[in-house]
């Protein structure tokens, strides 16, 4: 970071800016970013390329409603014409406004915090780095088969320094790493994918280049590239209703989907109703609903004690320290993510604090922090052997659900039949699909912590301007009771 | 920020010119011959709104200078928002610094020369204009449309503007400047919902309040849903509809992705894929096209013809993937470096002459529907698409919509759905939320496959 001892200044001008007679409150995120991407295809360069980004987002409270400005001019002019339109889009606001925005309370907080990092990702040469993804490439390759091998490894480093009227002056710095590969077989009009460790480009997390080190990634080429042409013989998933074993990765998207989604207060109360959706979720159903079966725990964690995931930080984007909330408790609904507002409307006494924004030209919107499934009690071999028959599907292909997060599918890139614990058929385009609280509600079994694996979606969108965000999500695999499968091959 | 509401212009093509000095100047400093600038500035402001209130309301200014240097058939790029002398020899230095660590790739090519590009005139200076107070008015009036109805309204009004500009060190020089305006709201009733969007380069060219009561109509009309069986139904698909989903193939007419053969075209240009009644152009200059007339390179856009009586006739080729098969690029192709190579951007599928009216008439037993969301592809070759629709879905009977329905979950080959489009209404430029804003027409189709009903 060359500009470390500006942006703190920044920031506190850009608040002194900001507060102007009629305010109620303002805050300021001052954000310096550095990105790296590499990636190969079928043995050359891909994307090569780094970045580098500062700017700064106003946010004020004037006349009871928001208004919101960014601007990357970080001239006493730019950010006072910022501040300044930040005012009046407040009081254009205000035209159609039901009420004063109100906010929980919260404690003034000064905190300098940077994220773990064993080995700094930007140290690591670039040769050294495209060299692994060479080497990986061209293990896949080997594998005559394989049509088409990408790798790919990304690395950011962000430092904002939030500052705001209450008196806080917060600087976290977070470091993230993803890296992944995979490998395509296009034959008999036919394509198939087997990705390593998870299809979004790999493996995302808070973390260093130690990730790297920790994926193994030259190690798993040759089986997934062996998956990936065998798939093109395997029977094709058959059409039912089974017993199905998800894999961590899987589940973690399962988990992200239907129960981090749907727990966004913004969300249950219409923010989102024109483009995200709503919820199903409604506050009735806080501490009512049976959302799933006795062994279903969730959590939302941002903190670090949790794991180094994407959604793990020490305060969030409106000064909240980071929270571990229980969400889920032994299958019972008791919680939502909250923001200072939308706590506020429901009576809450204080804010979750899940407010995230993508970049300094957005404003902060709840945002998962790190929504994990906790583990279970089962080992691998109870949650395999715990039915005669059962589907086991590994690593997402695709995924949908409705704008209430009812009704899901998902396809995962490779399927296999369980019968008494043992894989005895590989299967091809394996699907499932369902209705929310009545797939929680059939999960049998939870693998224990042994098997628990913090996984980064770095593609999570939400928001008008869209803000596309990482999230973090927990699971082990586990077995569910009962599901429908193989629905988008059939009929 | 200074200009919000003023319509002062961002970065001119002059500036870029001057800017892009000082990267040369900083190529050679560090032994570089060849360099390109890409350069991208935008201002643009959203006004939210949910529970008939403003909610959200932003705007936001930035600008981005991205380099390209090659030296020794190595590329790579660095990109900083920070115009400074400082700051462009850094960014210099940074891209110089990954292509040396680059193994020589013998398949790039030297930066493209300058060609004519002629430009399009897709600047507003009214809508660049546009204030706070302005977009609050406009919500504030389509607001009152939809509470008048008693039903609750959520949405947007957005309006900005942006230029991009390309030079490079072999006297690439073009720039193309445009204005953009959205509206979209959702009527929510007790039990039902409706939708509009549009989006122009004009703020005047759709009137919110007008949009607003198409929402609250859709809401009121669809109150009550029923639920029938999923199954294969004659399904009318409004224009936002039919972008969300046939939006969804046009990644595949890509020189590059046939050579990676992870394309649903391998082995299938030229054959009779479609009905005869598809024909699919990408065509920058359409009127009711919106974008930037020249490539990531500097190549100008051509027009393509894609789909020519449901035969797949041309695709999208880069510099590098038109030297690989023997062809003229045709401007379409990414910036460098890139996995994806090339896509056309600007749809345009050719319309028919049947109102959405006629289709709805002509229709004995069917669904009309309004908007689709959360489309994600199941099958690469075939095209196997899953979705669902939502705000607004209605049985279609004898000849009348009669009642709104619960959302369907699809799964459908889009392929086979192409084969089966009955009637087609003239194109319009529609704008959805799952793929980019296209020409297209309201689409009539038999046997689409919904696979499940979900619980609203």
């Amino acid at each position: 970071m060359r500009i470390l001892e500006r942006m703190k200044q920044i920031a506190l001008d850009a608040l002194d800016l900001a507060l102007q007679p009629g305010m109620t409150y303002a805050d300021v995120r001052a954000i310096e970013s550095r990105e790296r991407e590499l990636s190969t295809k079928n043995g050359r360069p891909g994307n090569t390329a780094s970045s580098e980004s500062q700017g700064l987002g106003i946010r004020v409270i004037a006349d009871g409603a928001w208004g919101f400005a960014a601007t990357d001019d970080l001239t006493r002019s730019g950010i006072e014409s910022a501040a300044r339109l930040a005012v009046e889009i407040a009081r254009a606001s205000a035209l159609a406004k039901k009420h004063d925005v109100a906010l929980t309370p919260e404690d003034k907080y000064e905190a300098v915090w940077v994220s773990p990092c064993q080995i700094d990702p930007f140290s690591v040469s670039v040769d050294k780095q495209l060299a692994l993804l060479l080497a990986v490439d061209g293990e896949l390759r080997k594998n005559p088969g394989v049509t088409l091998a990408q790798t790919s490894l990304t690395f950011q480093r962000t430092r904002q320094v939030f500052a705001s009227s209450l008196g806080s002056v917060i600087d976290q710095t977070r470091t993230v790493t993803g890296a992944g590969f995979e490998a395509i077989s296009f034959r008999d009009d036919e394509i198939q994918k087997r990705s390593y460790p998870n299809s979004f480009g790999g493996q995302h997390q808070l973390s260093g280049y130690e990730l790297v080190h920790n994926l193994a990634l030259l190690d798993h080429a040759p089986r997934v590239a062996e998956e990936a042409v065998a798939l093109h013989s395997a029977d094709q998933c058959p059409e039912g209703r089974f017993d199905l074993i998800l894999d961590g990765s899987q589940l973690g998207l399962q988990v992200h989907e239907s129960i981090g989604h749907p727990i966004e207060l913004d969300r249950v109360l219409g923010s989102e109703a024109n483009y995200a959706g709503m919820s199903f979720l409604t506050l009735d159903k806080l501490n009512h609903l049976r959302y799933g079966s006795e062994i279903v725990n969730a959590v939302c964690d941002a903190r670090l004690e949790h794991g180094p995931g994407l959604g793990t930080f020490a305060f969030d984007d409106e000064g909240v320290p980071a929270q571990s909330v229980d969400i889920i408790r032994d299958g019972q609904f008791v919680g939502y993510m909250t923001s200072r507002e939308t706590a506020a409307s429901i009576g809450l006494p204080r804010s979750n604090g899940t407010m995230r924004a993508t970049s300094w030209t957005r404003q902060p919107l709840i945002r998962m922090t790190n929504v994990s499934l906790m583990p279970g009690q089962e080992s691998l071999d109870e949650v395999f052997g715990g039915a005669d028959r059962a589907i086991y599907m590994e690593t997402n292909r695709s995924w949908s659900i409705d704008d209430k997060r009812y009704n899901f599918q998902f396809g995962c890139e490779i399927g296999w039949e369980i019968r008494n614990g043992k894989r005895v058929r590989m299967l091809k385009n394996p699907t499932y699909s369902g209705i929310t609280t009545e797939f929680w509600n059939s999960c049998a079994a939870i693998a224990n912590r042994d098997h628990w694996v913090l996984w980064g979606v770095p593609n999570c969108g939400k928001g008008q301007p869209e803000q596309v965000i990482g999230t973090g999500h927990g699971a082990s695999p586990a077995r569910f009771h009962n599901i429908a499968v193989g629905a988008a091959y059939g009929g | 920020m200074a200009g919000e509401g003023t319509g002062e212009p961002l970065l001119t093509q002059g500036d870029c010119a001057r800017i892009f000095e000082t990267v040369e100047l900083a190529a050679k400093r560090v032994g570089i011959s060849e360099v390109e600038a890409l350069f991208a500035a935008h201002r643009d402001a959203l006004t939210r709104f949910a529970n008939n209130a403003i909610h959200q309301n932003v705007a936001e200014q930035a600008q981005w200078l991205s380099i390209r240097v090659a030296q020794d058939h190595k590329t790579a790029r660095a990109t900083t928002n920070r115009f400074d002398s400082e700051s462009i020899f850094r960014a210099v230095e940074d891209a110089a610094a990954l292509a040396k660590s680059l193994a020589p790739d013998e398949e790039l090519l030297p930066m493209t020369g300058p060609e004519p590009v002629p430009s399009i005139a897709r600047f507003d200076p009214a809508t660049a204009a546009v204030s706070p107070r302005d977009r609050a008015g406009a919500v504030r009036e389509a607001i009152a449309v939809v509470e008048g109805a008693g039903q609750t309204a959520a949405g947007i009004h957005s309006t900005g503007q942006t230029a991009e500009g390309i030079f490079n060190s072999n006297g690439v020089a073009a720039w193309h400047q445009e204005t953009l305006a959205q509206f979209s709201i959702t009527a929510m009733a007790e039990d039902s919902s409706g939708w509009a969007k549009a989006a122009a380069v004009e703020y005047t060219a759709f009137d919110p309040a007008a949009m607003a009561r198409r929402a609250a109509d859709k809401a009121r009309v669809s109150a009550k849903p029923r639920e029938v069986p999923a199954g294969r139904y004659t399904v009318i698909f409004e224009p936002a509809a039919v972008l969300d989903l046939v939006g969804q193939i046009f990644g595949d007419f890509s020189a590059t992705a046939m050579h990676d053969q992870r394309s649903f075209l391998t082995d299938r240009m030229g054959t009779k894929l479609f009905g005869e009644n598809i024909h699919i152009s990408d065509d920058v200059r359409h009127p009711l096209q919106a974008g930037v007339p020249f490539d990531g390179e500097g190549v100008p856009r051509k027009r393509l013809a894609l789909v020519d009586c449901g035969v797949p006739r041309e695709l999208a080729y880069s510099r590098a993937s038109a030297k690989r098969m023997g062809v003229a690029p045709t401007g379409h192709g990414f910036p460098l470096p890139n996995d994806a190579g090339e896509a056309p951007l600007n749809i345009v599928i050719g319309g028919g002459d049947t109102s959405l009216e006629r289709m709805i008439e002509s229709t004995e037993h069917g669904i009309l529907v309004t908007r689709l969301w959360y489309i994600r592809e199941v099958d690469p070759y075939e095209k196997i698409m899953t979705g669902m629709t939502r705000d607004g879905t209605f049985l279609i009977e004898d000849g009348g919509v009669r009642l709104g329905l619960r959302n369907f979950r699809f799964n459908q080959g889009i392929i086979e759905m192409l084969n089966r489009v009955e009637s087609l209404s003239p194109a319009v430029r529609a704008s959805g939320e799952e793929a980019f804003d296209m020409v297209v027409p309201a689409m009539k189709v038999r046997d689409f496959h919904f696979t499940e009903v979900t619980r609203f």
